[in-house]
């Protein structure tokens, strides 16, 4: 076998491959082979590194020099000055933004630092497609021991782990799996949730993109715990990166005799198959998505019973979502009190956020839970962009709220989440800075909520319409105190009346931004006012008759015509045609023109 | 691809190719295992460094010693190339000028195994921003 003296990582995420990172690993080994390095060097596609915002990444080992925003063009120069002189390319490296010093190696680079990986192990470690660099990394060997073991000590291990479901509502995994076991029937299944729906998070799909073996492992522990000798992934069809793999995978887990029947020679028999979803968020709901895996619409019914009870096909069915499965095979090779070890008093180990917004480093990170948004938002992904002021994050997608600079050290986990008026969900995390309008931030939810209900109960069908139909008022300057109070009435009772998970959280961007932003909705409806200036109708565009110079330039370029007034002479906006499309105060070059 | 039957087949295969990754394994924590920089700037590949490299990095395994031998660049002892910079786990870099495959198989015997010195090392007159 060659001896490789460096690994060349390449990200394979969706992230980087949509900027060519199979180019760069075609032109690395490419250069390698020119100057006959190709037997030294060894090129890796892995999973994703969770830099995203410098994509595509190149990480070189052993030394750890870590490549951002590479081209195929930089792959010669690369090869040629370090893999073969040791000089590292400077212009690649990472560049600390406030000293503006290249970073000469990930172990230096604050986005890393505070970062504890667990369920992301080996995303940007292992090749996903190679199932033996799974097993090199322990793979199996959780499967292996659980299988000589009893299923009762793995649920009570997995209980004294503290180990909550990673997919937003927190049920403690081992008590779902001990209600599962207990619950007598012929044929049981085990399901893993895919279906990620909250705009912005992608924690689930790099998890599957980069590790699918640890997923398939954790079902095949799951199946052996709670007699089920079936397991289903509802993925949806967004994702044919992760989709690909998975099929990837789940052929030499069988191959290997990993699933099938008698697994490493016990009597246990599991195996997996796969089921795209359409992209509904409301079947990342567990009764909407057994639902729609049966092939009926993806609506979710009322609980009890519990899909533990009765879900897929009639049948006691435990569902678990990505980042949960992920974390299971090392909590059983590493020990429950190693994993409860980590982590606040009540959420133990650690969460996958998807950071996004107007953050400089926006990626994917894992952090232990307990850390503050401080930490999140300031030291991991490096502040707000172009160092404007922080106004607002958002936690838990849809279903979660705004938390603002009040709540920055906030430790995050379920609970304290929960106390703040958010929720943890799935982990996506969206930063807002000045410029974002908190009412506009809230109707975004509620277009996405209108549109994503499955409108089998009113509250959610019909209530959500008002709340973003008043909302929609008072972004456009015609709200009354009165349309306020009904805001928070109406939000509330959708809250207490809603049939799914869905519905009874779809208000709490709109409750938290009144909370903690009460302000701003004041301006927009007293004042009429927007301080962010994104509310275009509250806005008016004025020109300053001593500053304008009538050279003419703003009503040549009106795309409307609203511009009038004689050369030489100071113009004027007329209000009524003005669409304030800002284009004027782009081509004016003496800066007559202001926003009101 | 044969089947894995048993707890003791998976174990098999794992030792088997956890040689793939061990160089990404080491590099993940460089600070608990020997790491040996090779200066391969023009001047050191001209005086026989890639040899001794290749000559580190194959007997080191051999002899069972985990490390991390990289490549860097020219590192300003042109008088005594090919040069390599030692740092064993918790120390001090030391540096040895003049190093052929032979006297790299003594620095692997006498300073990597058992911590004595041996003769040609150059007092170093440099601090790395690494550690920072």
């Amino acid at each position: 076998m060659a001896k490789y003296n460096q690994h060349l990582l390449v990200c394979g995420g969706t992230g980087c491959r949509a900027s060519h990172s199979d180019a760069i690993v075609e032109s690395l080994n490419r250069a390698l082979v020119e100057r006959n390095l190709d037997g030294e060097v060894k090129v890796v596609m892995t999973g994703c590194f969770g830099f995203c915002e410098k994509g595509p990444i190149v990480k070189v080992l052993p030394d750890n020099t870590f490549y951002t925003q590479v081209t195929p063009a930089d792959c010669d120069e690369i090869v040629a000055e370090h893999i073969y002189k040791g000089r590292k390319v400077n212009r690649l490296l990472y560049t600390n933004p406030e000293n503006q010093e290249h970073v000469s190696d990930s172990k230096h680079m604050g986005f890393y630092r505070k970062q504890i990986r667990i369920a992301l192990r080996n995303c940007g470690f292992i090749d996903p497609e190679n199932i033996d660099e799974y097993i090199a990394r322990d793979g199996y060997a959780a499967l292996g021991k659980v299988l000589s073991s009893t299923p009762e000590q793995v649920i009570s291990d997995l209980i004294k782990s503290g180990l909550r479901g990673r997919g937003g509502g927190g049920f403690p995994t081992g008590l779902k799996w001990q209600i599962t076991s207990k619950v007598k029937a012929d044929q049981k299944y085990v399901v893993c949730n895919a279906d990620e729906g909250d705009p912005g998070a992608f924690m689930d799909r790099s998890i599957l993109e980069g590790d699918p073996h640890s997923v398939i492992e954790a079902m095949a522990i799951n199946g052996y715990c709670t007699s089920a000798s079936k397991g289903l992934i509802y993925i949806r069809a967004e994702y044919p990166l992760a989709i690909a793999r998975l099929k990837v995978a789940l052929r030499q887990a069988r191959e290997y005799g990993l699933l099938g029947e008698n697994i490493l020679g016990s009597d246990f028999s599991f195996d997996i198959e796969m089921r795209y979803g359409a992209g509904a968020f409301v079947c990342g709901e567990e009764t909407a998505l057994i639902h729609s895996m049966e092939g009926h619409r993806g609506e979710p019914t009322f609980k009890p019973p519990f899909p533990s009870e009765s879900g897929y096909l009639g049948k006691p069915t435990n569902v678990n979502n990505v980042e949960t499965y992920a974390n299971i095979p090392v909590i059983i090779l590493k020990g429950p009190e190693w994993f409860a070890s980590i982590g606040s008093e009540k959420s133990k180990g650690t969460k996958v956020f998807a950071l996004a917004g107007k953050i400089n480093n926006v990626g994917l990170i894992e952090v232990p839970m307990g850390t503050t948004l401080r930490e999140v938002i300031y030291e991991i992904g490096g502040g707000i962009k172009d160092g404007k002021q922080f106004k607002a994050v958002q936690t838990g997608g849809p279903s979660g709220g705004c938390l603002t600079m009040k709540h920055l050290d906030t430790p995050i986990d379920y609970d304290n989440l929960i106390a703040v008026g958010s929720m943890m969900g799935s982990g996506g995390m969206i930063v807002m800075d000045e410029d974002d309008c908190m009412v506009a931030i809230a109707k975004f939810y509620l277009e996405f909520t209108v549109e994503e209900s499955c409108g089998k109960c009113s509250p959610c069908r019909i209530g959500n319409k008002r709340l973003h139909e008043i909302l929609t008022k008072i972004t456009k300057g015609e709200g009354t105190m009165e349309d306020l109070d009904n805001l928070r009435n109406l939000g509330q009772v959708i809250k207490d009346t809603a049939l799914c998970g869905l519905g009874q959280t779809s208000p709490n961007p709109v409750l938290s931004t009144l909370d903690n932003f009460w302000d701003e909705y004041l301006e927009h409806v007293t004042e009429k006012k927007c301080r962010a200036g994104v509310c275009k109708s509250m806005l008016r565009y004025v020109i300053e008759p001593d500053a304008c110079v009538g050279c003419t330039a703003c009503a040549r370029n009106c795309p409307v015509n609203a511009i009038s007034g004689e050369r030489k002479k100071a113009h004027e906006i007329n209000q009524d045609i003005c669409i304030k499309c800002g284009a004027c105060v782009e081509k004016c070059k003496f800066n007559a023109i202001f926003v009101r | 691809m044969t089947k894995i039957k048993s707890l003791a087949d998976l174990r098999k295969i794992k030792d088997d190719v956890q040689e793939k990754i061990r160089l990404r394994e080491n590099a993940d924590q460089p600070e608990k295992l020997v790491q040996i920089k090779v200066g391969m700037a023009t001047s050191g590949i001209a005086s026989g460094a890639k040899e001794v490299m290749n000559f580190l990095i194959e007997e080191l395994e051999k002899r069972n010693v985990d490390a991390v031998v990289t490549q860097t660049g020219d590192m300003g002892y042109c008088f005594a190339e090919p040069t390599i910079e030692v740092i064993l786990p918790g120390q001090e870099p030391v540096v040895f000028g003049n190093v052929n495959v032979k006297r790299a198989d003594e620095i692997i015997e006498k300073y990597i195994k058992n911590g004595e010195l041996v003769d040609g090392i150059i007092p170093r007159n440099y601090e790395t921003i690494d550690n920072k």
